[in-house]
């Protein structure tokens, strides 16, 4: 659905080098490379929000997707409450309010916010306000979600059970994903792919993908996590100290 | 009760310092026409509350007028700086000459261009130079500082510029306005008063001149009444704004959620 073919990407100093991505419909695919590697370039580069210096972007049927963005921060608008907040890129692109308002409580029913429709974002907790820009990124029915490190901010405990969450969502909706994540677990637990870049200016220095077997079968504590997780950490580690 | 005594101390605080000054007065035996006592200002105003009222219903009027054009000015300006950089960086420092320019000093030629007749009119032009500058400095520091994460999401969606006005930076910009709101409406007052004072006696016959004509008949009492009147004015109108700001931000602004702990 999308390719990147050698893209590069300059700012004052060279960010990405000769990046050649393709990503399947339907995939989970991580990103992860140490702090300046370009890794929340390339989600910048693939919803067009900025263009490549060099190399080119495609998309299937030379048809851009419609996107869906979440932020490190949740980015919500504080003077709006949960629902007008989801409810944005909706009314933005002329949907009528009573669609909008339909749609938006399904997906408040979908990430678990039943009776916040009317809170106001300074009156939520830092895993619900994640909550609602997820609901707010998916409620365009969006074919691509791109995810900037949306749980580094949170505690464990929140932060396990959104990514279930986000899970068990992909699976039923089945719209592709590019996660951008410092954490070699959640690269590894969520997605079936993990891109690994090296520091500035970020190359792919690994592209795997990731076969997990008894993945309903609490993943989350099995060997096949660990080592998978060892594998990739080795490579990271490897492209740090280099 | 700490709400109790947030609001009884300084009540208390103007009583006792109004008690000192009475007991100052008598026993120093200061003449009336230097310093009168509080209680010659409160028979003062009561005699002479009809006169002071009308007076200051002057003065507010051409404040509130003032505020309203500078307000509309000002956001005018802050909306075509954020719709063009060349507009800005050409306009902007215009704004600026009339804000480092002292009132007084220009008050002559507006007289002159608008008529000695007219002197209400030249009150109301200088009030609004006053008044428009921190109002149009805030409006644009607001617009400028919107989150950039959530820009990005409007342009995602394809938000044409109206709607990244209306639904991102004016929005976001609320509480900037609103500060620069209740800068603003004191000065509109003070310029008003000002511009009273230049414009001279007679031709305006606003709370400026009451004050400038008592001082000149030794009617001290009188013109303190009217100077207590000029910052009742103000207080209300500030405390008026403060009351609107927190009925505008206080489900979603944290400047106004200092008590919920």
């Amino acid at each position: 659905m999308l390719k990147f073919t050698n893209v590069f990407k300059n700012y004052d100093k060279s960010v990405l080098a000769d990046i050649s991505i393709e990503v399947e419909e339907g995939e989970f695919i991580s990103i992860l490379g140490p702090s300046g590697s370009g890794k929340s370039t390339i989600l910048r580069l693939a919803s067009k929000l900025i263009r490549p210096s060099r190399g080119e972007i495609s998309y299937k049927n030379n048809k851009p997707p419609s996107i869906g963005f979440v932020f490190q921060d949740a980015t919500l608008m504080p003077w709006r409450n949960v629902l007008d907040n989801i409810i944005l890129p909706l009314e933005l692109n002329g949907v009528r309010r009573n669609i909008s308002t339909k749609k938006a409580a399904e997906w408040i029913k979908k990430v678990g916010l039943e009776g916040k429709e009317n809170s106001f974002p300074g009156e939520l907790s830092g895993g619900q306000k994640m909550r609602v820009s997820l609901a707010r990124s998916m409620v365009t029915d969006c074919d691509l979600l791109l995810l900037d490190e949306p749980f580094a901010a949170l505690d464990e405990i929140t932060r396990r059970k959104l990514e279930e969450d986000l899970l068990k969502i992909w699976k039923r909706e089945k719209f592709t994903i590019l996660l951008v994540t410092h954490s070699v677990n959640e690269a590894v637990y969520l997605s079936e792919r993990v891109i690994v870049l090296s520091t500035g200016p970020g190359k792919i220095i690994s592209d795997k993908k990731i076969f997990k077997e008894n993945f309903d079968q609490d993943f989350r504590n099995s060997q096949q996590l660990l080592d998978l997780n060892k594998t990739v950490y080795n490579l990271l580690a490897r492209e740090k100290n280099s | 009760m700490k709400n109790i005594s947030n609001y009884l101390a300084p009540i208390i605080a103007l009583i006792v310092l109004l008690a000192i000054w009475e007991i100052f007065v008598y026993s120093s035996n200061i003449p009336i026409y230097i310093l009168p006592a509080p209680t010659d200002i409160f028979l003062s105003l009561h005699s002479n509350l009809n006169d002071l009222l009308g007076s200051a219903l002057i003065t507010l009027r051409i404040t509130i007028y003032a505020f309203v054009i500078a307000f509309f000015v000002s956001l005018f300006l802050a909306i075509v700086f954020s719709l063009s950089n060349i507009l800005e960086s050409s306009l902007y420092p215009i704004t600026v000459i009339f804000q480092v320019t002292p009132v007084v000093a220009i008050a002559p030629l507006i007289l002159i261009w608008v008529g000695l007749d007219n002197a209400e009119l030249a009150i109301l032009i200088l009030s609004v130079i006053v008044a428009f500058f921190p109002m149009l400095a805030n409006t644009n520091l607001g617009f400028k500082s919107v989150d950039q994460n959530l820009l990005d999401l409007f342009l995602l969606n394809g938000a044409s510029k109206w709607q990244i006005l209306s639904k991102l930076r004016i929005p976001f910009a609320l509480p900037y306005i609103l500060t620069g709101m209740k800068t603003s409406i004191g000065l509109a007052l003070i310029g008003t008063v000002v511009a009273e004072f230049v414009a001279g006696t007679g031709s305006s016959k606003g709370l400026a001149w009451t004050i400038i004509e008592s001082g000149n008949r030794l009617d001290i009492s009188k013109l303190f009444a009217g100077l207590m009147l000029l910052v009742l004015l103000g207080i209300t109108l500030f405390m008026l704004m403060t009351a609107i700001e927190r009925n505008l931000l206080k489900r979603w602004h944290e400047s106004t959620q200092g008590d919920r702990g």
